[in-house]
């Protein structure tokens, strides 16, 4: 396959395009617009379900707080910024508590909600209800 | 002091370099904290996504190259529905100011943010001077 050994350059190039041409997309409308904009979130179609990629590098697992109800997943959270007394040089990562919810416009299955923080990256994994998915229908 | 502050979302900024890249693909400048104690320089980076076997660390002619590369291989088969920020490789280098002491230096990665401790080299130590 030669898709195999294409430059990984390029599907960066490419996986760019397309995450350029989406943020205009208004699928999720004003449905995120809760308490704030942090932190900044991705949503992704896999398959019949949906993935939420989340930046939020340093946080401790026990800040972390996820909450579902329905279609709506609700991310809160604090995080800290801790040196010793020193001076510092440069100041630029932001620290403080956020809250914000996710709503997504189909049916999730609030039992198949996986979540998983790796690298600093919350990763979301929304499964789409049963009775959300589309049937086929059988032509009598 | 801000403990309740309300946490904004950082823009990335694009890595600029003085050599061009050959291929379009875009590269991000991590934020980053230091500080310095009597001993070292410490350079925190965030860096969300990148795994510790793919931080790279230099040190030539007084200055730090930091790169982390993104492991793609994770949003393969994903289509994007709803974007707030773009992905990239990271890159960020820094002049020193310090002599540091190349042999000693310690990095650590843990949960996206990389920890440089950059050990400032013996000559470069401030020290008392007793008056006689």
């Amino acid at each position: 396959m030669i898709t195999a050994f294409a430059d990984p350059f390029d599907t960066l190039f490419q996986l760019q395009r397309a995450l350029e041409a989406r943020t205009a997309s208004d699928w999720l409308q004003s449905q995120t617009a809760s308490q704030g904009p942090f932190p900044p979130i991705n949503v992704f179609q896999q398959g019949d379900d949906i993935l939420a990629v989340i930046e939020l590098p340093g946080i401790d697992k026990d800040d972390l707080q996820i909450q579902a109800k329905e279609n709506t997943i609700r991310i809160a959270g604090r995080k800290t910024v801790n040196y010793p007394d020193a001076s510092v040089h440069r100041r630029e990562r932001t620290f403080g508590e956020f809250d914000r919810t996710l709503s997504v416009p189909v049916q999730l299955d609030p039992d198949g909600i996986k979540a998983e923080y790796r690298d600093g990256v919350l990763a979301l994994f929304l499964p789409r209800a049963q009775r959300d998915k589309p049937r086929n229908i059988q032509i009598s | 002091m801000a403990e309740r502050q309300e946490l904004q979302v950082q823009k990335k900024r694009e890595h600029e370099s003085r050599d061009e890249s050959t291929v379009p693909a875009r590269m991000f400048v991590p934020t980053a904290d230091i500080y310095e104690t009597p001993e070292a320089l410490n350079v925190i980076l965030e860096m969300p996504g990148v795994e510790k076997n793919n931080v790279d660390i230099q040190i030539k002619d007084g200055a730090l190259r930091v790169e982390g590369r993104l492991d793609l291989s994770k949003y393969r088969g994903l289509q994007p529905l709803y974007i707030e920020y773009n992905i990239g490789h990271y890159a960020r280098t820094f002049q020193l100011s310090n002599k540091i002491d190349q042999d000693k230096i310690a990095a650590e990665m843990k949960d996206g943010v990389l920890s440089l401790l950059l050990p400032k080299a013996e000559e470069a130590k401030p020290r008392t001077i007793r008056v006689k």
